[in-house]
């Protein structure tokens, strides 16, 4: 059964981009642009990944970040955070919050499917 | 309701209310709250300088000579032009040095001598007591005046009354006794008296309510305006001369006189040393009383000239003697309650001046006339004495009676051959002769001693002999014979024709000899011999006064002395407890352990100076060198010790001014870091902003061009739609960078402005035009209110149009679907032209409508979309606006419910 | 301190002024027995004279402390 990855970006250009590219590589893709839509989808639908923004409407990505370790459902999502900033405050908040890994806007494809095949354990 | 008793009530009652008035004062001062720490009062005390003297004798010399009573007043407003120089410099050397009269100023100044200092208080008293015998005269007159209405009857010149019923006796005794409550109350010889100042600050609005009171009257009660009584002085060719009678010419030395003699007064007499400078509780109050003052003295003789005029008319030919007027013109009028406030103002006028120069004098005479003396007679006996401050009362209080009953013996002697104009200008010319001595002090190191008392000495005499003898012998108290022919004969000594020298009126004639000799034998024997040790360290605290660091006294003294020693010998004078408390509180000061037995240098200064304020520096000077064993310095010991000090001084001064300099340089260091880790945190903002906003495109075209790249069998569909949005993320980002230089250019002044004349309507409708297919998209509709032949306005049309852009496109950005609604109207407001947009959007809230307008910020939480644009819009549009302010004014935005964003910019039109 | 010594000049100019303002010749000039408003000439001459320099003193002085 193919994984299921969520997508939560405000910038429809993005979104576009990467949900090809991860039906390209299989995977089944859900779709949010703010952060209360990210965490509602999260909750119904259980996604194994969530690649996250940072800033987004609504809830900042890194604020969906938190509600979802504690809630035993989300527990074993993983996170991965796409930040457009690349600060080292910004990545070090985001991963103490419980995100899994973090890349670099902009990203390699490539790079950016090999993380998630890693996240997902291959 | 005229009649003795009512008088003697209101004199009383107004004598009452003035003690209330100091007793208060001074209950404030003990608590530390003073009621006289304003420069308002400052100046209104000052007006002590106005007495019965210009309340009732202005008039009756204006109804001689015209104008010629306004020199009196013009000397001292020009003087207090200069008093940031003089007056000052007088306030803080007395300060310094503790000086409580003028007497001790000349004494201290020339070494600390005792001889100065009597002679100074002599010619001060002697000088002085025709000035008080003035105030008696004018207010017993009054009196008497007041006491036989309704009639008007001139007291007569004849008849002598015996001393016990007259009743000028009487009221010298109650002034004597009125002044020793006020001035010698305290126990405490050496503080100020705030309440006198408060009490004759008030006098000062009393005596100008009641002379502005009359003026009134007569002016607009007994004639119509001033100009209709200049119309009956018109008719009148006696009067008629008056009003061009100035001092041309040969009388202009007259006049000339006048002037020089009034603006010395206001320094050197002793009631004005007293209120200016001893009685100045904060030196800054000098600025105020520089113009108040003399604005005082110019309301007081508004209407001088009215009141004579209408005096000379309204009595022509019953023999009313003019001095009069101010009261008989009510009196006539049968205005009661107005001859009555006269009357009050007239005592206002006398208490006041009395009150402060009896004090002044007595002051003097205790310090530098009686207790030296005493000193020197039983100096040891009085060295014993436990408490001595009932003794200085004592004296104080003796000579206060002693004064006054003067002044009394004055007025019966000669009062009677006197206006009263003149006898005031007896006392001018007599403390005239301070200031050779007191400015020369202040400002020439070289006078001595020795110069002082020849030029004081001389010129008293030539005062004495050219002015005070005559005024005696006009009263037949002296032969006739004295000034017509001279005294034995000789016509050359004729006092008020000496040498021959004709030409003068007796004032011009006195002050040119008196200050011939005076000035003469000042500086000629002055320069005979080089100062002494004690003069010349005196003389560098007069004249250095006003230096950035000032000289210290104590540099001066080298000895040894017992600090119990020095501590009960001021107490006799100030009391064991002032003593007990002032000692404990210097020695905090200078870190001197009380249980020390030797007292420094500092110490000893310190009680030399309390005492100088108690007995005066000479008294004060013999009395430390009676307890210490002082080694006196030689003159070469003392030029050493003033070099280095000067020396050390300049060392210090430049000390300071680099430590000032270190000082300011750290805080603007500090303030520069300040600003630079503000612009640091600025810069970092931006510039994290802007990498977001490039990465955001950046991402989408490098995530779309790798897919393309990797996919080379892609469809065609996907490929085209994919390549479509790199090519509009690629537009995306070359406008970023556009807006950015954009911005940059026109935050760093760099931009190019082409201003133009510009038709707003013409310029909103292009801008429409450009943007209606947004306007479909969306299914908005505009709704307009241009209104036709609106001004141009001067302005870079290009720029205009972008703000236009900005402002539709934002506005179309957050209509709601299908209903959207923009509203554009142009109209002249009150400050120019004003241009809205408005929508029925979302609207901005209140905290948020100062952010749209930063860079980058973008009130994104509230909308429901992520807003599109680059953040910069509204930043450029508010710098185009904010540029052509002044020419255009600013951007404004306002709430408005329905949720409109309106916003405004107002142009001023070109024409 | 600028500001203190021009303020100190300015008050010697207006002492100069004033001198010359309220002496022969120039007092001279107005006795010439015409009037001002029905007011004799060298009276309002010296009055207002007079509030002149008084108002050119509070300007320098007042003006200082800002």
């Amino acid at each position: 059964m193919s994984k299921k990855v969520l997508i939560a970006d405000d910038e429809p250009n993005i979104v576009i981009s990467l949900e090809f590219l991860l039906r390209r590589e299989g995977f089944e893709v859900l779709v949010a642009v703010d952060g209360e839509e990210a965490l509602a989808k999260a909750r119904a639908e259980r996604p194994d990944l969530v690649l996250l923004d940072v800033m987004m409407p609504k809830m900042n990505g890194l604020m969906s970040v938190r509600p979802c370790a504690p809630i035993p459902e989300l527990a074993s999502m993983r996170v991965l955070m796409l930040t457009a900033k690349g600060r080292e405050t910004e990545v070090s908040k985001g991963l103490g919050l419980g995100a899994d890994g973090y890349m670099t806007k902009p990203f390699s494809t490539k790079d950016l499917v090999a993380q998630v095949r890693v996240l997902l354990g291959g | 309701m005229l009649n003795g008793p009512v008088i003697v009530t209101a004199s009383f009652f107004y004598l009452a209310l003035l003690f209330a008035v100091a007793w208060w004062g001074d209950k404030r001062a003990d608590q530390g709250r003073s009621i006289i720490s304003s420069p308002t009062i400052y100046a209104l005390s000052m007006a002590v300088y106005t007495t019965t003297w210009t309340f009732y004798g202005s008039v009756g010399r204006a109804a001689v000579s015209g104008i010629g009573f306004l020199p009196i007043y013009l000397g001292p407003t020009l003087v207090m032009a200069l008093s940031g120089f003089l007056l000052l410099k007088m306030i803080r050397i007395a300060k310094s040095n503790r000086i409580t009269s003028i007497a001790d100023f000349i004494s201290s100044r020339y070494g600390k001598s005792h001889l100065l200092g009597g002679l100074v208080t002599v010619i001060a008293v002697v000088g002085i007591v025709p000035y008080i015998a003035l105030q008696l005269k004018a207010v017993s007159g009054s009196v008497n005046l007041l006491l036989e209405y309704p009639d008007i009857v001139m007291p007569s010149r004849s008849t002598t009354l015996p001393v016990l019923s007259d009743m000028s006796f009487y009221i010298a005794l109650i002034l004597a006794a009125f002044t020793i409550v006020f001035g010698t109350r305290h126990l405490d010889a050496t503080e100020r008296h705030e309440g006198m100042v408060a009490a004759i600050a008030l006098e000062s609005v009393v005596k100008l309510v009641a002379f502005l009171a009359v003026g009134l009257f007569v002016t607009y009660g007994l004639y119509d305006s001033f100009a209709d009584i200049f119309e009956h002085v018109a008719d009148d060719e006696k009067l008629r001369r008056l009003t061009t009678a100035i001092p041309s010419g040969q009388d202009f030395t007259g006049w000339f006189s006048l002037t020089v003699l009034a603006g010395l007064a206001i320094l050197f007499l002793p009631r004005q040393f007293q209120v200016a400078v001893v009685e100045n509780v904060n030196e800054s109050h000098l600025k105020r009383a520089t113009w108040l003052f003399p604005l005082y003295m110019l309301l007081i003789n508004l209407f001088v000239l009215p009141i004579a005029f209408g005096g000379l008319l309204h009595f022509n030919g019953q023999g009313i003697d003019a001095d009069t007027f101010v009261l008989t013109l009510p009196m006539a009028e049968r205005q009661e309650g107005l001859a009555l406030l006269v009357f009050i103002g007239g005592l206002s006028a006398a208490t006041g001046m009395v009150i402060v120069e009896t004090i002044a004098l007595s002051t003097m005479v205790c310090n530098d006339l009686i207790m030296p003396i005493l000193l020197r007679l039983r100096g040891l006996a009085l060295a014993e004495a436990k408490d001595l401050t009932r003794l200085l009362l004592g004296i104080r209080r003796g000579a206060i009676v002693a004064i006054l009953l003067l002044g009394y013996l004055y007025f019966r002697l000669a009062g009677n051959a006197y206006a009263l104009v003149s006898i005031g200008l007896i006392s001018f010319s007599a403390v005239a002769q301070f200031a050779p001595a007191m400015i020369g002090g202040m400002y020439w190191r070289g006078g001595t001693r020795g110069g002082a008392l020849a030029g004081l000495s001389a010129g008293f005499l030539v005062w004495g002999y050219t002015l005070l003898l005559p005024s005696f012998a006009k009263s037949g108290w002296l032969v006739a014979d004295f000034l017509t022919q001279g005294p034995f004969g000789f016509s050359l000594l004729r006092p008020q024709q000496l040498l021959g020298l004709t030409g003068l009126d007796e004032i011009s004639h006195c002050l040119f000899w008196e200050f011939f000799v005076n000035i003469g034998a000042y500086v000629a024997v002055s320069m005979v011999r080089p100062p002494t040790a004690a003069e010349a360290s005196q003389a560098t605290l007069f004249v250095d006064a006003l230096k950035h660091t000032r000289p210290v006294g104590a540099a001066m003294w080298r000895g040894r002395a017992k600090i119990s020693d020095l501590q009960a010998l001021v107490g006799r004078f100030l009391g064991p407890q002032r003593a007990e408390s002032a000692f404990a509180y210097a020695q905090n000061l200078g870190g001197v352990a009380a249980d020390e037995l030797e007292a420094d240098a500092e110490l000893v200064h310190f009680a030399e100076s309390l005492l100088a304020g108690a007995i005066g520096s000479a008294s004060a000077r013999v009395l430390v060198a009676s307890v210490a064993k002082e080694e006196p310095l030689s003159l070469s010991e003392v030029m050493d010790i003033l070099d280095e000090s000067s020396q050390l001084r300049s060392y210090s001064q430049e000390l300071e001014r680099k430590s000032r300099e270190l000082e300011d340089a750290t805080r603007d260091l500090k303030a520069a870091n300040v600003r630079l880790q503000e612009l640091d945190r600025v810069k970092d903002d931006i510039m994290s902003s802007v990498t977001h906003e490039l990465r955001t495109p950046l991402t989408s075209i490098r995530a779309f061009s790798e897919i393309l790249r990797d996919d080379p069998k892609m469809h065609l569909a996907d490929r085209e739609r994919f390549l479509g949005l790199v090519v509009s993320e690629t537009e995306r980002l070359t406008r970023l960078i556009n807006q950015t230089l954009d911005l940059a250019k026109i935050e760093s002044g760099k931009a190019d402005w082409h201003a133009t004349e510009v038709d707003l309507k013409d310029l909103i409708e292009q801008s429409l035009a450009a943007t209606s297919q947004l306007f479909r998209e969306r299914g908005a509709r505009i709704a307009l209110d241009l209104p036709d032949g609106l001004p141009f306005i001067l302005s870079d049309r290009d720029r205009l149009i972008q703000v236009m852009l900005n402002l539709l496109s934002n506005a179309v950005k957050f209509l709601p679907a299908g209903s959207g609604l923009v509203r554009v109207s142009l109209r002249a407001g009150a400050n120019g032209l004003e241009v809205s947009v408005a929508d029925n959007g979302p609207g901005i809230r209140a905290q948020d409508q100062q952010i749209i307008f930063e860079k980058f910020r973008q009130v994104g939480d509230s909308m429901t979309d992520k807003p599109t644009g680059t953040g910069l819009g509204l930043p450029i549009s508010r710098r185009i606006i904010e540029h052509f302010v002044g020419a255009c004014g600013s951007i404004a935005l306002r709430e408005k419910a329905p949720p409109f964003i309106f916003t405004c910019l107002t142009c001023r039109p070109l024409y | 301190m600028h500001r203190r010594i021009l303020a100190g000049e300015r008050l010697v100019a207006a002492f100069l002024c004033g001198c010359l303002l309220f002496n022969y010749p120039l007092l001279s000039l107005f006795d010439s027995g015409g009037t001002l408003f029905g007011i004799p000439l060298l009276y309002a001459y010296v009055f207002v004279a007079w509030a002149g320099l008084i108002a050119m003193m509070a300007w320098i002085i007042e003006g200082q402390s800002e």
